[in-house]
């Protein structure tokens, strides 16, 4: 079977994904055969038996791809977060993590000194335009023309002020996200199919019909909307937009309150399923593996990198995931964006970037 | 650089050495005693509590009774997140300021601390975390783990195991599932399970979750149900714990088979669950409630004076009492240590005299108000544990109570494991001193 990759084809190998199907077919082959010839042994495992377990249960596979499926969309919706701003002020926020912890316990916080829970929610989006004008003001206008890393520099200051900040005022108590006074659905719709039982969370479900209108609107809105195509200019260039009469400051405060508005649907939607508590900042880094693979600037690339992730780490950890130990999916997720990144290094959807020297 | 800031650089230097170098003296009247806290950061759920009962206890005996014998107790936390590089940076200024007894308060600081401790002659106190292996007080001199270990933790699941099921036979062919954090904290109960479970015929089952995971713990959930343990152990903690009781409810996995080590046990991480979460199970050696006088006292000399920084409807909450438990056995070793030496400031060698002559027997726990909150505890030379009892806690809603009767470890089966690994810990890391603290007396 290895001789189609082996035959010289050298028209066909100049687009990389071809290339890159018929490796990975190859490997495919010469791994069924040699799991057939290996009988019950490891490759066997790796090849054979999880499909088998496919096919056997599909209802755990349905379950499977519907877990991947909610946590791509709302990784899709954290990496857009991180692709707002990398377009607009060419920085990676390492504070987009934290964001999502300060947004939810405002929400929490306001609620419980008894405001109630739609006025907590709007009173939330003022504080986090609040934060997106200081942030302007204070952090990046002084630094506006200053190399990409002084940015990235500031953006950990950022963090660091958020957690204090967010600490003297809330406490490092968990709270609890307000779900049902935000009337998000809980229980869940138990569907007996594929000879089993497939069990949708509805708090999933409604998060992933909130995240995939967050991600068009915010699609459409950037590409369609003046301030979009300024947006897209500041990207370009700092310089250049400046120069055509573009407001720098306006456009970095649309951004960074946008990405405040994805952090607190982010926080709400981790909040509902766990707790709210400085430990969701680390959830918001399962976003780097998307934008790898996504790349940093495509917002295309934060949906599909998402969901490939999502779907990819579940499937693996669920199927392949005990042939060693288990816990795989952290570490999952950045090999499957490597995978790729071996053949388009600029990422899925990124900006192929030609610099001559 | 010119010669002027040059000078003013090296002036400032030799200040600052100046200061470090001269350690805070002690005086004549306290003992300083330096608690590791985590109050942010991802497992401040857990932490918080803690550390509001472990100061409460110290500030109530400070309060009520002036100190230990009239010695003043100079209680400082140092926040470590939960992280072992800061745990050093804490360690090392508990070490500068002569503390006599460092407690970590996390597992792998601990494990950084140990071999540390034993050139600096500091104890540790971990209590019922930590490494297991150090309950064998011949090569562990200096650390200490009452009442109980990791490992006999686990072989008290497998008892309540045996108990639910209807003996100890019962377990052939069962599946056990064990949730860890993949931490050191986490895979501790793992040797002793599988050796358990080789023994009673059952199969154990292992899932671990990443600390980047905590919250993300959908595809494990999967694989349980795909496995369909019989009981799941779930060795977690921080933002872990509610995150389990979530999706144990959500993947219709029986809640009452699910069972917490002691640190599974916090009111927050069962109470994320809702209505649903009512007959979560959680391991324990402490009660949870106001209604013992030693927690009176404190809401009497400390909460309600506005000295303490817990909420007061926290105040007897499990993790709470659970910190109370901890500055008690401090405040005991520390009186032993007084008796047994004669003195009234106490170093830290004095300390581990305490610690290993320690007996909080159910006549001292009567004296100091803790009647029926635990059991008693005895230290010795050789055993640095105690191995006492612990009992199974059911989350009825609102709040733990007490499920179960008091179990004992498995003693027989756990001790010669501790043993083996002390002597291969002590083996594998080159140049491990032989213990040369003599042994008192009386234990």
């Amino acid at each position: 079977m290895t001789d189609i990759a082996a035959r010289p084809a050298p028209r066909l190998f100049a687009n990389p994904w071809i290339k890159a199907a018929l490796i990975t077919a190859a490997i495919v082959l010469a791994a069924i055969v040699g799991a057939r010839l290996d009988g019950s042994g490891t490759l066997y495992k790796i090849v054979i038996d999880p499909f088998q377990q496919m096919v056997s249960a599909p209802d755990l596979l349905a379950q499977t791809i519907w877990e991947g499926l909610v946590s791509g969309v709302l990784y899709a919706l954290i990496a857009l977060g991180f692709v707002l701003i990398f377009k607009a002020s060419g920085v990676f926020n390492f504070a987009q993590g934290i964001m999502v912890v300060f947004s939810a316990l405002t929400l929490v916080g306001l609620y419980e000194m008894g405001v109630p829970a739609f006025l907590a929610v709007i009173l939330t989006l003022g504080v986090m335009f609040l934060l997106a004008v200081t942030i302007e003001r204070v952090v990046l206008r002084p630094l506006v023309n200053q190399p990409d890393i002084i940015l990235f520099m500031a953006t950990f200051g950022i963090t660091y002020f958020l957690i204090g900040f967010g600490e003297s005022v809330f406490g490092g108590n968990p709270k609890r996200m307000i779900t049902e006074q935000l009337y998000l659905p809980s229980g869940s719709i138990d569907l007996k199919i594929l000879g089993g039982l497939v069990s949708l969370q509805k708090i999933d479900i409604a998060a992933a019909i909130i995240a995939s209108i967050m991600i068009a609107a915010l699609g459409l809105f950037f590409q369609y909307t003046r301030i979009g195509r300024a947006l897209r200019a500041v990207a370009d260039s700092h310089k250049a937009a400046l120069s055509v009469g573009i407001s720098l400051n306006q456009i970095w405060v649309i951004v960074w309150f946008t990405a405040g508005i994805v952090a607190l649907i982010t926080g709400i939607m981790w909040g509902a399923r766990s707790d709210v508590s400085f430990a969701l900042e680390i959830v918001a880094l399962k976003a780097l593996p998307v934008l790898i693979l996504g790349g940093f600037t495509s917002i295309p690339g934060a949906i599909i990198g998402g969901l490939i992730i999502g779907i990819g780490e579940k499937m693996g950890e669920f199927y392949w995931g005990p042939l060693i130990g288990g816990g795989i999916e952290s570490w999952l997720a950045y090999f499957i964006a490597l995978g790729f990144l071996l053949f388009r290094p600029q990422g899925l959807f990124g900006d192929k970037i030609i610099e001559r020297i | 650089m010119n010669t002027k800031t040059m000078m003013m650089g090296a002036a400032l230097g030799a200040l600052m050495t100046a200061g470090a170098a001269v350690a805070p003296a002690q005086a004549q009247d306290s003992i300083y005693f330096a608690n590791n806290a985590y109050r942010t950061g991802p497992f401040s759920g857990s932490g918080i509590p803690i550390g509001d009962g472990m100061r409460d206890y110290i500030a109530m005996i400070n309060a009520r009774d002036g100190g230990v014998n009239g010695v003043k107790i100079i209680y400082e936390e140092c926040e470590t997140g939960y992280d072992t590089k800061k745990s050093i940076e804490c360690y090392e200024q508990a070490k500068s300021k002569n503390t006599v007894l460092y407690s970590p308060w996390s597992t792998g600081a601990t494990l950084a601390a140990i071999p540390r401790a034993h050139i600096d002659k500091i104890p540790i106190l971990s209590m019922a975390y930590g490494l297991s292996a150090s309950a064998d007080g011949t090569n562990f001199p200096w650390v200490f783990i009452p009442p109980l270990t990791y490992w006999d933790g686990a072989s008290g699941m497998v008892r309540h195991m045996a108990n639910e099921l209807g003996g100890m036979d019962k377990l052939k062919g069962k599946k056990l599932g064990l949730i860890h954090l993949d931490a050191p904290f986490g895979k501790e109960p793992i040797p002793v399970l599988e050796n358990l479970a080789k023994k009673y015929g059952f199969e154990v089952k292992l899932y671990p979750v990443a600390a980047a995971d905590m919250q993300n713990q959908g595809s494990l959930w999967l694989s349980i149900r795909r496995d369909r343990p019989d009981f799941l152990y779930n060795q977690g903690w921080g933002a872990m714990n509610p995150t389990a009781v979530k999706e144990a409810i959500k993947n219709n996995f029986p809640i009452s088979k699910l069972v917490g080590v002691w640190w599974a046990g916090g009111d927050d991480d069962a109470r994320a669950g809702g209505p649903e979460a009512k007959g979560y199970k959680s391991l324990n050696f402490n009660a949870a409630g106001t209604n013992f006088p030693v927690i009176q006292d404190i809401i009497k000399h400390v909460v309600d004076k506005g000295n303490s920084l817990s909420p007061k409807d926290k105040v007897g909450e499990n993790l709470y009492n659970r910190g109370v438990y901890n500055s008690m056995l401090v405040v005991e070793a520390i009186r032993t240590a007084q008796k047994l030496t004669g003195k009234k400031v106490i170093t830290g060698e004095d300390m581990r005299r305490g610690l290993e002559s320690l007996n909080v027997d159910e006549a001292r726990l009567k004296e100091i108000g803790m009647e029926g909150f635990a059991t008693p505890t005895k230290i010795s030379c050789t055993d640095h544990s105690g191995h006492s009892k612990m009992y199974v806690a059911e989350w009825d809603g609102t709040k733990w109570t007490k499920k179960s009767d008091w179990i004992e470890p498995l003693k027989d089966e756990v001790r010669p494991l501790i043993e083996a690994a002390a002597k291969d810990y002590a083996e594998k890391n080159t140049g491990w001193p032989k213990r040369s603290e003599a042994c008192e007396k009386s234990s």
